[in-house]
């Protein structure tokens, strides 16, 4: 009875980006807390290691791509969710609208406002906070846009498994929190408990984060670099089809 | 006359043995029924009986479907069936943190994507903003709204595309008398004028005087398939409500003969 998803509309993902855009625009609040917050607890780190830059230096790179995958994972969860218990995708599904349409529309949409985001945090922590980078700050922002996606994606996914806000937002110290730990933020992954590690390995936070620890260290950019940004990008890719799949025409 | 204009074109709605099932329960147990195109079909029947869940079926976002189902031709829910169909569900979806305008110009683009056709896009929503009678609402935020306006600012939406067959679950719950009589207008000018095809339920038994031709429902099944006249004509009843209750009484007694 059901026929293949079409693929994806140019014209359609863009109106979804728009629309998406245009809900946050009524929303001030929520813009202002998703720009300024990643900026001021950045500048907080910053002093916490007054005495020791180059603690500041690893941490905060990792920070930079960690705060964009967070924010996006929360937002995208719970607009999926709204999206789902308003009835309106369901409305949208019986519409001709892809899958694809929808998905990459949120993914265009939030991934605006992660390039906005991290353009903002990563401009203060070079500039203004002495975040001494040996590589491009530009490639600081390619990993922190893959790390929105990334966020974008996950969110996307565990919202099918949300019944409730509630829910939704536990799901990020489910999702989340065991990431953070094991991504080696705070002990190098390789002086973990081996089994630790090994998880770690195929944790994508732990790429995200390595990545971007490439450019603080190298001027060039390296081939771990290249494994680091296909990876987080490929779990992206991913973990977005895996959300497609679960937005279902038909539902009992 | 019935008969006549069924013979014109084929049925808008064509079910046989249709059957759903939710969880462990039959909610639907194989109904047969027609929908005759350009006319308002009732669907009545108390909360509960399965009319919500036939109409999810109707416009395809139902699972665990069996029988055949098709609806303008083809089977529910077939992509080239979709934007043919308007589906307005009981709770307004819309988008509330949006205006009235921006909720009905998203939609339109889905529907009618490309810049190519911006002009007709703005159009249809101004039309169906129109239609709706909410033109003095149209820049405000819909989560503003009354219950009302948000359940017009949904069939707005529904209206958009210009569908052939639009399906209405209780889209009369909660408005006031003027309301809801203008709301019925607006149904019959769209089967009238522009030939759609009305597919509306209600629990609210005399809304079925208004319909051309009514579906009685009752604990997934169809008791009556008929027009308003000749329901109250064949059971003697002076209204449908009546009417409905005669069938129920005579149903209740056919199962006890034949369990005897």
């Amino acid at each position: 009875m059901s026929t293949a998803a079409p693929a994806l509309s140019t014209a359609r993902t863009l109106a979804t980006a728009a629309r998406v855009l245009r809900q946050l625009r009524h929303d001030p609040r929520t813009i202002a807390l998703l720009l300024v917050l990643p900026v001021l607890l950045i500048t907080l780190l910053r002093y916490v290691f007054d005495s020791g830059p180059g603690t500041f230096d690893s941490i905060g790179a990792s920070l930079l791509g960690i705060f964009p995958l967070i924010t996006m994972f929360l937002v995208t969860s719970i607009a999926t969710l709204r999206e789902r218990t308003s009835g309106t995708l369901e409305r949208l599904l019986a519409m001709p609208l892809g899958k694809g349409d929808l998905i990459a529309g949120y993914a265009l949409a939030f991934g605006a406002v992660a390039v906005l985001q991290s353009v903002l945090a990563t401009a203060v922590s070079v500039w203004a906070l002495g975040l001494d980078v040996v590589g491009s700050p530009w490639l600081l922002l390619v990993v922190a846009l893959l790390d929105a996606l990334l966020g974008t994606a996950l969110g996307l996914f565990v919202s099918a498994f949300a019944t409730s806000e509630f829910q939704a937002v536990q799901f990020m110290p489910a999702v989340i929190f065991p990431q953070l730990l094991l991504c080696g933020l705070f002990t190098p992954r390789d002086q973990m408990h081996p089994a630790l590690e090994a998880v770690s390995d195929v944790l994508p936070m732990s790429y995200a984060v390595d990545g971007m620890n490439q450019v603080l260290t190298h001027t060039d950019i390296t081939a771990d670099f290249y494994r680091d940004i296909l990876i987080v990008a490929g779990c992206a890719l991913l973990v977005l089809c895996l959300g497609a799949a679960t937005l279902r025409r038909r539902t009992g | 006359m019935m008969n006549s204009s069924r013979a014109t074109g084929p049925s808008a709605v064509e079910a046989r043995a249709l059957t759903v099932v939710r969880g462990d329960r039959t909610v639907l147990r194989g109904l047969d029924f027609t929908v005759e195109p350009g006319r308002i079909t009732g669907l009545l029947g108390p909360s509960g009986c399965g009319k919500s869940t036939l109409m999810r079926a109707v416009v395809g976002s139902q699972a665990k479907v069996t029988g055949t189902l098709h609806v303008l031709g083809r089977p529910a829910g077939h992509a080239a069936v979709r934007n043919r169909v308007g589906y307005v569900t009981q709770a307004p979806s819309v988008y509330t943190d949006l205006t009235v305008r921006q909720n009905l110009d998203y939609f339109a683009a889905v529907l009618l994507p490309g810049r190519a056709h911006r002009a007709a896009r703005e159009e249809a929503v101004t039309r169906a903003i129109g239609d709706v009678d909410l033109a003095s609402h149209a820049e405000a935020l819909a989560g503003n709204l009354s219950g009302g306006q948000l359940s017009r600012v949904s069939l707005a939406v529904a209206l958009l595309g210009t569908p052939e067959l639009l399906v209405l679950d209780e889209p009369t719950v909660g408005l006031d008398p003027v309301l809801r009589r203008d709301l019925w207008n607006l149904f019959h000018s769209l089967a009238t004028e522009r030939g759609t095809t009305v597919l509306v339920s209600s629990h609210v038994m005399d809304e079925a005087e208004r319909c051309h031709r009514l579906l009685l429902m009752r604990d997934g099944e169809i008791l009556a398939d008929d027009t308003p006249d000749a329901l109250r004509t064949r059971t003697g009843s002076a209204t449908v409500e009546d009417a409905f209750l005669h069938l129920v009484d005579e149903a209740a007694a056919t199962r006890q003969e034949t369990t005897r």
